[in-house]
């Protein structure tokens, strides 16, 4: 197991850290649902982490979790050798966890550039006075998160919508959008729920394109949710399985393919 | 020019300044029900509670006097100090912020995630205990509000245009104090659109009313952010309990133009802040309007009491999503 080892190098020459976050024996209920069901797994520095499952898994509660959404009744979390308190969405973000939503959550009366630069709010620091005063100081911040914005804007190749109305603009936008929001504050983890889900082939190919860059130019770990096999295997290094709000396989994409349980599952072989 | 039709300008005007106070209030609405959707029925007492603050600071009364001269039989009222109208505003707009924190700590933050019914009833709660708490620390009597702002009508005005009419037309009667009401709510708006457009904060307001989740996951304190709509708002409140104030005393009827923010609401939409400017000028214009050409002639007059609120009602059975307003679409 290569969880052993303190840090790898990939066959694509990717440095793979130690561990950034681990989710220790979660469970999380909804009245009598159980969604997650004692689960740990964790994820390391560096690396893409992914989340499959079918439907209903418990896929999307997973990820609520780490970003503080959803609390779990049991279980702990945590980051960067510490373990984290409950804590609030706000508080989660703050730490360096960005995030996207399974049914895209932009704010639809604001351009792309604005909803981009919300994405900063993390990282400006001025105060409410010397920014109603746009005082110098707050000026000069103010610039220079414009500038990292409008990199991340390049970056993501949206610059012809910048001024944009979100609510305008079809999906497959959106979802850039939202990721270029996520982007922008410059997390230490990364959270994609779907990212690709309702994309054409081209579109996937795309984004899958800038899920790899983001993580190789910047560095960024990230976690995400895919229902599409193909690109799973492409990007992650690791894989982790639920069903049913249980984890029922951990490994490579090679190792997980050929997991007994997970193939059942995919196939749907009646559980007992 | 016939008189009769400088008259009905005259009139127009003057329903214009009285439209800029409704329009004020309205927009201390949209704030709060922008960002968190509740229905803030106290923004009308807020305008009180302001003033009566103001006009206390500035006259150096003792707060609650009344209750301790009750309970101690002393005979106190006033410190004998007046504080400059300047800091005295100051010191206002501090208590003001004071109060949203309060609202949130005791009231928003117990009540997130209930249905709207009930943060409405709450914040009914909170005007009559606003009102009777005004009542307690500055007393209940009607207070004359003066700091310096220029009264009465303008004799320039009236004279640079007697020329427009005939023998009976001495000029437009405008009084000084709506000109500076018109005046000091163009700023106010002004920078209340510089701030939303261009400080972090504005943003991550504008943020919260569009999207409560989004704004959560890019790092943004739904609490601060209550925090600080609330005392905005309580700033508008206060610039309208001024004007209000100087111009017909601060008394409990301030309270009620909040009940004229609801149609004004109607018209505008709950949402937009243009409509609520768009919408208090309409209402003030139309129901001076409406007495001087139909009202007084021929109905007995007092139209002002009801006209808005029959606007409204049309509005509601037209357009129910205001000048401005989102398009109302039900999904199925
Ligand atoms: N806020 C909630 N309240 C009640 N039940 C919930 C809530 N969120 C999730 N659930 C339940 O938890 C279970 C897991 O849901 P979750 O959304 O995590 O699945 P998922 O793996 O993301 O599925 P999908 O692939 O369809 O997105 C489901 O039974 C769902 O109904
Ligand atoms: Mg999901």
């Amino acid at each position: 197991m290569k969880d052993t080892i303190d840090s790898y190098v990939t066959a694509d020459g990717r440095t793979i850290g130690g561990v950034m976050m681990e989710m220790k024996n979660i469970t999380l209920r909804f009245g009598g649902v159980v969604a997650i069901k004692d689960i740990s797994f964790d994820i390391r520095e560096g690396e893409i982490r992914a989340i499959i499952g079918p439907n209903g898994a418990g896929k999307s509660s997973m990820l609520n979790v780490i970003s503080g959404f959803y609390h779990p009744q049991e279980g702990e979390v945590w980051f960067r050798g510490e373990r984290r308190p409950t804590m609030k969405p706000h508080n989660v973000a703050r730490q360096g966890i960005a995030r996207t939503f399974q049914n895209i959550a932009l704010f639809n009366g604001m351009s792309v550039l604005d909803n981009v630069m919300t994405g900063r709010l993390t990282q400006m620091k001025t105060g409410i006075i010397a920014q109603s005063l746009w005082y110098g100081r707050a000026q000069k911040e103010e610039f220079q998160n414009r500038e990292i914005v409008e990199k991340i804007i390049d970056f993501l190749e949206i610059q012809h919508i910048r001024k944009t109305p979100v609510g305008r603009l079809p999906y497959g936008l959106k979802k850039r959008v939202e990721l270029a929001r996520a982007l922008a504050a410059e997390p230490k983890l990364l959270l994609l729920d779907e990212p690709m889900a309702g994309m054409n082939v081209e579109e996937k190919e795309d984004m899958s394109r800038f899920i790899l860059d983001a993580n190789d130019e910047f560095g960024t770990t990230i976690a995400l949710i895919e229902h599409d096999m193909g690109v799973v295997m492409d990007l992650s290094d690791r894989v982790v399985v639920m069903d049913y709000g249980k984890k029922i396989g951990d490994g490579t994409p090679e190792e997980v393919r050929n997991n007994q349980a997970v193939i059942d599952a995919y196939l749907g072989v009646a559980h007992d | 020019m016939p008189d009769q039709f400088l008259f009905a300008i005259e009139v127009m005007i003057n329903g214009l300044m009285a439209g800029v106070l409704y329009a004020l209030v309205a927009l201390g609405f949209v704030l709060i029900f922008k960002s968190s959707g509740i229905f803030n029925y106290a923004q009308g007492v807020f305008a009180l509670f302001a003033a009566l603050t103001l006009v206390g600071l500035q006259e150096g009364q003792i707060p609650f006097s009344h209750l301790i001269n009750a309970i101690f039989g002393t005979h106190i009222h006033h410190f004998g100090w007046h504080i400059h109208s300047v800091i005295a505003i100051a010191m206002t707009v501090a208590v003001m912020v004071l109060l949203a924190i309060l609202v949130e700590r005791y009231i928003l933050r117990h009540l997130v995630n209930q249905p709207d019914i009930i943060l409405f009833m709450a914040t009914i709660g909170l005007a009559y205990f606003m009102e009777g708490f005004g009542d307690l620390m500055w007393g209940s009597e009607i207070k004359t509000l003066d700091i310096g702002l220029p009264q009465g009508g303008s004799f320039w005005i009236e004279e640079n245009t007697a020329w427009l009419g005939g023998e009976n037309f001495y000029g437009f009667f405008i009084d000084r104090l709506d000109i500076v009401a018109a005046i000091v709510a163009a700023i106010l708006v002004l920078a209340l659109t510089l701030f939303s457009q261009y400080t972090k904060q504005g943003r991550a307001l504008r943020a919260v009313a569009d999207d409560h989740q989004a704004a959560l996951s890019v790092g943004i304190s739904l609490r601060y952010i209550w925090v600080l709509v609330w005392a905005i708002a309580g700033i508008v409140a206060l610039v309208a309990g001024i004007m209000w104030g100087s111009k017909s005393g601060v008394q409990f009827s301030l309270s009620l133009i909040a009940l004229k923010a609801l149609p004004v609401l109607m018209l505008g939409g709950f949402t937009s802040i243009p409509g609520a400017i768009v919408g208090g000028l309409i209402i003030g214009v139309g129901e001076k309007l409406f007495e001087f050409t139909i009202g007084a002639p021929f109905l007995g007059g007092a139209t002002e009491n009801w006209f808005a609120y029959v606007l409204a009602l049309l509005f509601l059975v037209f357009r129910p999503q205001g000048l401005f307003g989102d398009k109302i679409i039900e999904r199925v």
